[in-house]
């Protein structure tokens, strides 16, 4: 219409949309400013975190910095036979910076991450370097240690000249760039990362799929008793939210431990010998019970406000037109609860999928999950790029899960209350 | 073929939801083959539970319902056979118009053409051709209305009951549809149980009425017979306007009887209740049957006074002090007659003896 009649005015002759832009500034004005707050919060505690964690997961800063001249100078080397003399030379004035700055222990570590064997030629280059002539370094560096005449360890160091690496992003992968630039997997038996992925995915899928059996008769339960009874039973489901995430993962280490109170029972009826306990805890099964009751609310509270919207009318109606009770609930009631199933397994996968203490707790060997190695990796072995590396890669799996979630059942259909 | 008169049944029914109170009394209600019955009674009066016993929702405390002479109680609704509209249409928001219509079809296990042909034909009866593939949520009321009444009747049940169907709707869309839906029960002969609050309604598309209140019928009868010959003072008050005298009867005779009033005046009324000398008893009389200032030769005539005029349009409504009751109420036809109507004007008001009939004391 406004194509025909050109622009709207005002009684006041102003273009409609400046007068409504106008009128409606403040509003906007004041709404931004009641934002603003949880704006910089989220920017302070999520938006620059996550950015400081990808940057430092691909940096590898480190040593470009503490050999600068090296690598400047190895821009001219293929990298097929041994460097020239101006490498050595180079690597030995770096080196020498370093020696006196003491700040080649850190160097000697990072060479080492990239090649085994650079720690011991490296500490015996430094003693020997103190009585080293002007001139011809190369072979007086040469004459160190036989590695250093082997070419794969000077090319160990020019694969650390750029600034970012995706080694960690492989590592995690259980993969790395080998010599030749290809991106292999590590040996059979020394894969370790595969295997926890899987297995979190594994845990997280079950866990899911136990919530969601579990939840569904419990919010129909919910759903359609009477208040004063179904008020019962919501304290029971919110219960364990109210109590210390700690608390519970430690009440299910008495109740599961080999003279715990579920195997105490068992043997009292008879189902399992006393000399024979079954552990159900240090492995998976700890984790799936464990991890179960924890996240059951997340699964009950979205179901429950979906079931409590479905009129009870439509199952009577159901039922009125001909359909048995296990039609009618199949065709009607069912998919009117798929919103709430779709929010409920999404958020128990997301949840699960990076579930720490509990797993840490009652997981043992064989229940740990990715998030008790990147944790692992963030206290023990202090390699925090390594850390956020995995971090965002279990971010990217859980964004990925959103992402298939929202071609299948499209994200509108997510019903969380 | 002579219809069976006793085609739904309910024998001695009684309904108890907690033990303590009975929601439905002694029910007994015969409802002949292709008729169309309404349930009408304030909210709470046992109507609504009744429906619910029918369709298999509730089982009767005691007593047993007999559908076409075979007893229910102990067949599960999907079994009985029998459509029903519920008062916010109970759609299902997941499927079309198309689906919500072919679900009865589908769990009966009829091929696809059929129900399509069935379904075809619902829609059009409804006149909600072309409407298939639509949402239920976009549909306006009165449409999701037809769609509903339409997949109660897809599957040619004997029985369709309506609980309160048209309650959503507007005045208008709710008169139309009255008509409808009477049209459609004309048309296809089905039996209908409707329930509602709306006596208008009620009286607008009933074969007979059932008038419930506190668990209990008060009178079934047609709907002319209801508002005329109403058999007691909640009918008499609950359907229609009315007006009131209560008193005790000084001279009760076979079809006539005097009431005295409580201010010492006489009136002469139609005994129906009452049974003899000294009952108390409340007069009802309806507002379009007392007349003023006629010549018409009338057996009560009294003088009262107006207290209050309010215009109608075809009718003007007027309040009138009469033998101490201050809300008598008189409906006068709009002619060029009746223009003295004013204010505290006295008027004289009369009626036949047999209109005012004496029931049973409030």
């Amino acid at each position: 219409m406004s194509s025909e009649t050109g622009k709207i005015l005002t009684t006041d002759g102003i273009p409609l949309e400046v007068s409504l832009k106008k009128a409606e500034r403040k509003n906007k004005i004041k709404a931004f400013l009641l934002v603003a707050p949880l704006l910089l919060f989220l920017l302070i505690t999520y938006i620059f975190p996550i950015g400081d964690m990808l940057m430092r997961s691909v940096d590898d800063k480190m040593v470009t910095e503490m050999l600068p001249k090296t690598f400047k100078s190895m821009e001219k080397w293929d990298g097929n036979e041994m460097p020239p003399e101006e490498v050595f030379e180079a690597f030995y004035l770096d080196f020498q910076k370093l020696v006196e700055e003491k700040r080649d222990g850190k160097l000697s570590t990072q060479l080492n991450y990239t090649k085994n064997g650079f720690k011991s030629i490296l500490k015996k280059l430094r003693r020997k370097a103190k009585n080293f002539e002007e001139g011809n370094y190369k072979e007086q560096i040469m004459a160190v240690h036989k590695r250093w005449a082997d070419v794969e360890y000077w090319r160990a160091i020019k694969r650390r000249a750029p600034a970012f690496t995706s080694a960690k992003y492989l590592k995690g992968m259980d993969m790395y760039k080998n010599e030749e630039g290809e991106i292999v997997s590590v040996e059979e038996d020394r894969r370790i990362h595969r295997v926890l992925w899987l297995r979190t995915l594994e845990i997280a899928f079950f866990v899911t799929l136990l919530c969601f059996l579990m939840a569904y008769p419990i919010a129909h339960l919910l759903a359609t008793l009477p208040m004063k009874y179904s008020n019962l039973l919501m304290i029971c489901v919110l219960l364990p939210f109210w109590t210390s995430l700690l608390v519970r993962t430690a009440s299910w280490m008495i109740l599961l431990q080999q003279q715990g109170v579920v195997n105490d029972f068992f043997v009292m009826i008879g189902l399992v010998a006393d000399d024979n306990r079954p552990e159900m805890m240090y492995n998976k099964t700890g984790t799936y019970v464990a991890m179960t009751q924890i996240l059951l609310p997340f699964m009950v509270l979205p179901l429950y406000s979906v079931m409590k919207t479905i009129s009870p009318s439509l199952m009577r109606a159901g039922k009125s037109l001909g359909g048995t009770p296990f039609i009618t609930f199949w065709k009607v009631y069912f998919p009117l609860t798929i919103p709430g199933i779709g929010a409920g397994c999404l958020l128990v996968f997301i949840l699960a999928i990076g579930y720490y203490i509990t797993p840490a707790l009652v997981g043992g060997a064989s229940g740990t999950l990715i998030s008790n190695q990147i944790a692992f990796h963030m206290k023990s072995t202090l390699d925090w790029s390594f850390a956020s590396a995995m971090g965002l890669m279990l971010l990217a799996g859980v964004l990925a899960i959103y992402w298939v979630y929202n071609k299948l059942v499209g994200i509108d259909n997510i019903k969380l209350g | 073929m002579s219809k069976n008169q006793e085609f739904v049944k309910f024998d001695k029914v009684d309904k108890s939801y907690d033990g303590k109170v009975l929601v439905v009394k002694d029910l007994n209600l015969d409802i002949a083959e292709g008729e169309f019955i309404t349930m009408l009674g304030p909210s709470g009066s046992g109507k609504t539970t009744c429906l619910m016993m029918l369709a298999g929702f509730e089982t009767p405390t005691n007593g047993e319902i007999f559908l076409d002479k075979n007893p229910i109680s102990n067949i599960p609704p999907h079994k009985r056979g029998i459509g029903m509209v519920f008062q916010n249409y109970a759609l299902f928001p997941h499927m079309t118009v198309y689906e919500n219509l072919a679900f009865p079809l589908k769990v009966r296990k009829i091929n696809k053409d059929d129900i399509d042909k069935k379904v075809d034909k619902a829609l059009s009866m409804v006149s909600l051709s072309g409407f298939e593939n639509r949402m239920p949520g976009q549909l306006s009321g009165g449409q999701q209305q037809r769609v509903a009444v339409a997949r109660a009747l897809v599957f040619d049940p004997q029985v369709v009951l309506m609980d309160e169907p048209l309650g959503a709707l507007d005045k208008n869309l709710r008169e139309s549809m009255q008509y409808e839906i009477k049209h459609i029960h004309e048309s296809i002969g089905v039996t209908v149980v409707y329930v509602t609050h709306d006596q208008s309604e009620a009286l607008t598309m009933s074969n007979r009425i059932a008038v419930f209140n506190d668990g209990k019928v008060q009178q079934l009868s047609s709907p002319d017979k209801l508002y005329e010959e109403p058999v007691n003072s909640f009918v008499a008050e609950f359907i229609g306007e009315n007006n009131t005298f209560a008193g005790e009867v000084t001279n009760f005779q076979k079809d006539q009887c005097k009431v005295k009033l409580s201010n010492g005046s006489e009136i002469i009324a139609n005994p129906i209740s009452v049974s003899s000398n000294g009952d108390r008893t409340t007069v009802s009389l309806r507002p379009e049957r007392a007349l003023i200032n006629t010549k018409n030769k009338m057996d009560n005539n009294f003088k009262g006074k107006i207290e209050e005029v309010i215009y109608h349009g075809d009718h003007t409504r007027v309040r009138i002090d009469l033998l101490g009751n201050k809300e008598f109420i008189l409906k006068v036809p709009n002619s060029s007659s009746n223009m003295d109507i004013k204010m505290g004007n006295e008027i004289n008001v009369s009626w036949n003896s047999h209109d005012a009939r004496a029931l049973d004391p409030k």
